[in-house]
């Protein structure tokens, strides 16, 4: 909305998206952090330190494979795949927490609060907590510990205290609500280590910063491989992180097309999804100005997603900007499409994929269809699927068949 | 000056400190709004701040998030607070200022310019955006102003002396200083630093100081008035009503008026 923009001392604004809508007793923290974070990524020895542990904790890089299978059952487009599931703790969130954790340590705080949908992004915050011995609290709406509950084991296992948010939906967006309040009590000692690229500036832009090494290496690793740029890169999207943390090394490339994937939950016609950017308006949720899942009266939504990791009723302010200027396209796939490209990479490449990356995988088998073979697609394989497997067994109905 | 402010002042000049009561809107269905509003004033309240339901209220605690979570059970809106607003305000003295408190994003879904124009419409003279730090509320500030409506800002007791005096320069008919690190909600007691954090505010401030957050007692009240020109009150008005127990507001609202007459 036009209503938004105008004041000199807006910052972290995506063309109109993103600001900073916080109480104020937040604002000292986030000023003190963006201080903080400038400083930080001008210091070589704070980008080797992270590169260190990048490198020698994590595992990276991570590889990108070329799903020969998988290309020549699609019959289009090369497809390669960015193996972010490699990753300790199998998925992209590692990159962040890592990074974050380290930033907390740089302005002298040793207690970390984060809030989980999937898990992935706990366990990976759990996991830097354990990594540097710091205090950790994740927020986890009691849904998603439910649907997750082995990685809640794996929080408390690293020593994480895991807090199951009965509020409203008992998702991911909830899990946000209480990460929020409790970082605001707590605001002089403690760093909110934020999953997603969501959130009040400067998140979204450090998160993004973070996770730019998903696009830095594929970038890289293209060029090796193919002796070009991709035409394509894919990514699913529910806030948005591993997203745009593959797609910002490629925005200036204009042949590169860009596309995010939401999730369709039962369809976008059923109201039970959680595409933000299909079905959702503009508005303020969780410190920036986004698409938004919301009625008519501005009232949060509740986000529907087979997929914990994407159910969250707002995408990313970058994304909304990138969708705004036309430079990224926006697509959805459904619960059922996701299950059918989780079982797709299962089964031509051995690589069972987290629920969330398999509605991008679900997308580039649609999109390299429709492309030709001496054509090349990346999608970011976001997580492994070992989380999923109950999910999974429960959706197919299937058992030990 | 606002009105908001001048029933502040006026309240301060006779010798009493100012007391705001918060309620939910439509907590206890919306019927009950008039009732609340029209008790509030004969129980001599100096202003009343009517909270609109969130479905995400990130500022809010238990009390208040479970008042609105009622509320919205019974279908409030924004839109239906303010037209009941509009049907009983003949009944609301002109000194008696209404504010509503509610988060941006109900805001923003109504329409900014048909927003302004209704709290207008319903008599409304001051609003509270608690996700609208002072960074972002330039051009609500404006609209606000042109219509003769207060933009209440809040500072916090991490804000430094530069934003204090930033906040206090914006805002118009009060500041609400909040008192507590988190979240609203009754508390046992303040921070040591406290008093000299809003005798600081105070001298910087060219409007009146109110605080607020955590104040649920006759004490707190008196306490938290001696360094401010009043106080707001919040879930334990909520408490209250919800318990049916009127004679407790009334025992607040005293605390603000008798231990400050017999100080002066």
């Amino acid at each position: 909305m036009e209503q938004m923009s105008g004041s000199v001392k807006q910052k972290g604004r995506y063309g109109k998206f993103g600001g900073q809508y916080v109480p104020e007793t937040l604002m000292s923290a986030l000023i003190e952090l963006e201080a903080a974070y400038d400083d930080a990524s001008q210091d070589p020895t704070f980008t080797e330190e992270l590169d260190y542990y990048l490198r020698d904790f994590v595992g990276r890089e991570t590889p990108l494979y070329f799903a020969e299978r998988l290309t020549k059952k699609i019959g289009g487009a090369k497809i390669y795949l960015k193996r972010e599931d490699l990753n300790h703790t199998g998925a992209h969130k590692i990159n962040n927490s890592i990074g974050q954790a380290l930033l907390a340590m740089r302005m002298g705080k040793r207690k970390i609060v984060a809030e989980t949908g999937a898990g992935q992004h706990g366990v990976a915050t759990a996991t830097a907590c354990a990594l540097f011995g710091l205090d950790c609290i994740i927020f986890m709406g009691k849904e998603d510990v439910r649907r997750q509950e082995l990685n809640v084991f794996r929080m408390e296992l690293l020593g994480a205290k895991v807090v199951p948010v009965e509020k409203g939906s008992g998702t991911l967006k909830d899990a946000v609500n209480e990460a929020l309040r409790y970082w605001v009590a707590h605001v002089e000692d403690t760093h909110y280590i934020l999953g997603s690229a969501l959130g009040p500036h400067p998140f979204p832009r450090i998160v993004r910063d973070f996770q730019r090494v998903i696009g830095v290496e594929t970038r890289r690793q293209i060029l090796e491989k193919e002796g070009r740029l991709p035409d394509a890169v894919v990514a699913c999207i529910g806030g948005g992180s591993n997203a745009i943390g593959m797609f910002h090394p490629f925005v200036k490339d204009e042949k590169v097309a860009l596309y995010g994937v939401e999730a369709a939950g039962s369809g976008i016609g059923t109201g039970l999804h959680a595409a933000a950017i299909a079905g959702g308006k503009e508005g303020v949720l969780h410190g920036a100005y986004m698409y938004i899942l919301q009625d008519e009266d501005g009232f949060i939504q509740e986000a529907h997603s087979i997929s914990a990791g994407l159910d969250y009723p707002a995408v990313g302010p970058e994304h909304c900007h990138l969708y705004d200027i036309g430079r990224a396209v926006y697509t959805s796939v459904t619960d059922e499409g996701a299950l059918a490209g989780l079982r797709l990479l299962s089964e031509t490449e051995g690589i069972i994929p987290a629920l969330e990356s398999a509605h991008a995988i679900q997308y580039v088998a649609e999109l390299a269809k429709g492309m030709r073979p001496d054509e090349v697609v990346v999608v970011c394989l976001s997580g492994r699927g070992d989380k999923d497997v109950q999910t999974v067994r429960d959706a197919l109905g299937g058992g030990t068949r | 000056m606002n009105q908001v402010e001048k029933s502040i002042r006026s309240c301060v000049e006779q010798g009493r400190k100012a007391f705001v009561p918060y309620i939910m809107a439509g907590d206890g269905g919306l019927g009950s709004l008039r009732d609340k509003v029209l008790f509030l004033q004969d129980a001599g309240a100096t202003a009343i701040e009517i909270g609109i339901p969130f479905s995400d209220p990130v500022a809010d605690g238990e009390t208040i998030q479970q008042a609105g979570e009622r509320a919205l059970a019974e279908g409030v809106t924004l839109r239906a607070v303010l037209q009941s607003l509009q049907s009983f305000k003949k009944e609301v003295k002109p000194e008696m200022p209404l504010l509503i408190m509610s988060y941006l994003n109900p805001i923003l879904a109504y329409g900014m310019d048909a927003f302004v124009q209704s709290l207008r419409e319903s008599g409304v003279s001051g609003l509270i955006i608690p996700d609208l730090p002072l960074e972002e509320s330039g051009h609500i500030k404006e609209l606000l102003t042109e219509n003769g409506i207060a933009l209440i800002q809040l500072v916090s007791l991490t804000s430094d002396q530069k934003r204090m005096a930033a906040i206090a320069e914006q805002s118009t008919g009060f500041i609400y200083a909040v008192t507590v690190n988190g979240i609203t909600g009754a508390r046992e007691g303040f921070n040591e630093s406290l008093a000299t954090h809003l005798q600081s505010l105070k001298s910087i401030s060219p409007v009146p100081v109110l605080a607020g957050f955590g104040i649920s007692t006759p004490a707190h009240v008196e306490q938290l008035s001696i360094h401010t020109d009043g106080v707001i009150v919040g879930s334990a008005i909520v408490d209250a009503f919800d318990n049916g127990d009127t004679a407790r507001i009334s025992q607040l609202i005293e605390a603000s008026k008798t231990k400050m007459r017999a100080a002066h």
